[in-house]
């Protein structure tokens, strides 16, 4: 059997051995315990928020399962120090609005008891929702929002496991000096392009106070409506200010529009340094084509890493079986990897008690190899900030994201200075 | 680039894109500005429009040769909306438009959601991605196409309103239905020629939009924003008003972003709006 039907078929076996079968013996009325997860189902983001909800039941459906991975909480039927009590994921829409996601947060706390809620992937959502949150004082858990705001509120209840901006421009600039060491690249113009809203605000300010911070020019600083339909006035200013390198933060509607900009109006930095988002969107390079070769990309995730942990192939197959045989992503690793952090919060616990789940959190210490994601560990300092986490770079390089950066987990060498348009 | 050559950009920059929401808004000014019904669903009529043209393009129909095929479904299914639907939120009282039809685009967001997934799609190897170059001045061939689609649809439109007798019944329908009624015209079958006619001038507007920008659920949504807008700038009733506010619209957002900030580039677009609401409500060269 070739390798990749074996695996397929392995995995198939895995899935169907650890979602189904007979569970251990369990106190027969131990309730389920509800967790509510708060993601944009519907609206402009609902794309990204389907992923997310089938990797979240992925991560509830193994913690209840019995087959174990090299991950916390799989295959212990449920939470151990609960009498094996399984957990349940309460969904509510956010629909990508702030004021909706309160309202989400609201009605999962109060109607459906949830004693924890985990989400919401946008920043400006998960402001709100925590907020809620907060009020009540319920643990919320935010595996994928990256705004660095939302972790200097001083908030109580608040755990963000997933790196925010303030780590991911700090990865930008020690890429630019390993570039310097290993390469003798030398960048001293940096052009700052990011959406209005909270994550291309957040993203933008710490780039901004990276760059300044380190001695860099910092030529432009550009934040538009994300909406907007046209950048003409945006790629002049970029133009005019000769950059170096341009650091963005955009949405997939814009970042095409910025990048047939920067081709139409001959805007030729050496490097286009993009966070995350719309530029690894499955339309970018689809739309794109050649236009999209060389950028890089700040990521979360790679499927490459697998030497770090071998489950990362065997969730990417479950995930791909469920999801429309679509890859796991860094936007889905996350979720997943959350759901097992509140799994293994609330089981330390031994409780449901709001108090009890808090301070197992704050006790969190979950070394990186034993998650999906590059990261050194899971622990949450003072401000409920993951303190372990770390991005990864990819570049376009012939249609596909190839991680660059860490030299140590890299898998392709950097193409530098991004190729020319091609007119 | 010396500051001369970046204040030619970006008046260029400027009128393409105040053609490109003129394109929009042409669909828009015959209903909203001639029959005064208020069609919050406009945007996702451009939505439904695009999706169609991607449709097409995905069968070997490229956007400007579906551009006809679209042009004449969304005639069609203006025609079905305003005999199913509008035709009754006109008899009740005047929110029922404004509820109906924003009641309309929240389903057809959701249907699209539910049916065509949120996913961005682009039309594969889109035609006309090249750059022209006018002197030191760069523009995209796809942004000249859309723009001389608006200009060719304003005028058709502003020569059907005042040289059609079809026109003139739509005018006449406008100024004072009970009075049309008198005279012979059949009130209902010109509102749903009219809505038909405005569905089909956003279908085309769609399809060229597809040389530019993504399909999905709330892509129509930016689009219309800025189509209400232009309409109430250039004057109600007025399909030049129609283009010449659009024209505005986009000089001022385009040279609001550069000389003032991009974030606060629709400020000078909406200070103007509220100066002529003030000053001259009937719009620019509204005629009521």
């Amino acid at each position: 059997m070739p390798a990749r039907r074996l695996s397929a078929f392995l995995a198939a076996a895995l899935a169907v051995a650890a979602l189904g079968g007979a569970a251990p013996t369990r106190a027969a009325d131990q309730p389920d315990i509800v967790i509510g997860s708060i993601l944009p189902l519907t609206g402009s983001l609902a794309q990204t928020g389907a992923g997310l909800r089938v990797a979240q039941q992925l991560a509830v459906d193994l913690v209840n399962g019995h087959v174990s991975y090299p991950l916390p909480m799989v295959g212990k039927s449920g939470l151990p120090h609960l009498g094996h009590a399984r957990i349940k994921l309460v969904f509510a829409d956010s629909q990508g609005k702030p004021d909706q996601a309160r309202a989400a947060a609201e009605q999962l706390i109060t109607q459906d008891h949830a004693v924890a809620l985990i989400g919401t992937y946008a920043s400006s959502t998960t402001a709100t929702a925590s907020q809620v949150a907060e009020r009540y004082g319920v643990p919320f858990l935010n595996p994928d929002s990256s705004a660095p705001s939302l972790t200097a509120r001083g908030l109580k209840w608040f755990f963000r496991s997933t790196p925010n901006d303030a780590t991911f421009a700090d990865n930008f600039y020690q890429f630019l000096a390993d570039l310097k060491k290993t390469k003798k690249i030398d960048v001293k113009r940096i052009a700052i392009v990011g959406e209005d809203g909270l994550f291309g605000t957040g993203a933008s300010d710490a780039e901004e106070q990276g760059g300044k911070k380190l001695g860099y020019d910092i030529v432009a600083r550009v934040a538009y409506p994300a909406t907007t339909t046209e950048v003409n006035a945006e790629v002049q200013k970029v133009k005019a200010a000769t950059p170096d390198v341009i650091m963005i933060a955009s949405y997939l509607p814009d970042s095409l529009l910025y990048m047939r900009g920067f081709k139409e109006q001959s805007v030729q930095p050496k490097a286009i340094l993009a966070q995350d988002a719309g530029f690894i969107d499955p339309g970018f390079i689809r739309t794109l084509g050649a236009d999209a070769e060389g950028v890089f990309t700040r990521e979360v995730f790679s499927l490459e890493i697998k030497h770090r942990n071998q489950a990362v192939p065997l969730i990417d197959q479950l995930f791909r079986l469920r999801f429309g045989g679509k890859p796991l992503d860094g936007n889905t690793a996350r979720d997943f990897m959350g759901v097992l952090f509140i799994s293994d919060a609330i089981d330390r616990a031994g409780s449901t008690k709001p108090d009890a789940i808090r301070t197992a959190l704050q006790k969190t210490n979950i070394p990186g190899k034993l998650t999906l994601m590059p990261w050194n560990r899971v622990h949450f300092d003072a401000n409920g900030q993951n303190d372990g986490g770390v991005g990864i770079i990819e570049q376009v390089q012939n249609g596909k994201y190839e991680t660059v950066w860490p030299f140590d987990v890299a898998v392709k060498p950097v193409i530098w200075p991004m190729p020319a348009w091609k007119h | 680039m010396n500051s001369l050559g970046t204040f030619g950009q970006l008046l260029v920059g400027g009128l393409l894109t105040g053609l490109v929401f003129a394109l929009v808004a042409v669909g828009l000014t015959l209903v909203y500005g001639v029959m005064d019904v208020v069609n919050f669903a406009h945007g996702e009529f451009l939505m439904l429009a695009m999706y169609a043209a991607l449709g097409l393009a995905l069968l070997g129909l490229g956007p400007l040769v579906g551009l006809p095929l679209v042009a004449i479904a969304m005639f069609l299914f203006g025609i079905v909306v305003y005999r199913v639907f509008v035709r009754r939120l006109l008899a009740g009282p005047p929110e029922a438009t404004v509820f109906g039809t924003f009641g309309l685009l929240v389903l057809m967001q959701g249907v699209a959601q539910a049916t065509l997934t949120s996913d961005f799609q682009s039309v594969p190897n889109a035609p006309f991605r090249g750059t022209l170059h006018l002197g030191a001045i760069a523009v995209s061939q796809a942004t000249v196409i859309e723009g001389i689609g608006a200009l060719v649809l304003t005028a058709a439109l502003f020569a059907l309103v005042e040289y059609t007798e079809t026109g003139r019944a739509m005018r006449a329908v406008a100024e004072d239905r009970v009075a049309a009624t008198l005279m012979g015209i059949d009130v209902q079958r010109v509102n749903g020629l009219a809505f038909g006619i405005g569905a089909a001038c956003v279908g085309a507007a769609g399809a060229l939009l597809m040389l530019s920008y993504p399909a999905y659920p709330t892509a129509g949504a930016p689009f219309a924003l800025t189509a209400f807008v232009v309409v109430a700038l250039g004057g109600f009733g007025s399909i030049q008003g129609a283009l010449v506010g659009a024209l505005l619209v986009g000089m001022l957002e385009v040279f609001g972003g550069f000389y003032l900030s991009p974030e606060m580039k629709m400020v000078p677009v909406y200070v103007a709006y509220l100066a002529v609401v003030l000053l001259r409500p009937q719009g620019l060269l509204g005629r009521r």
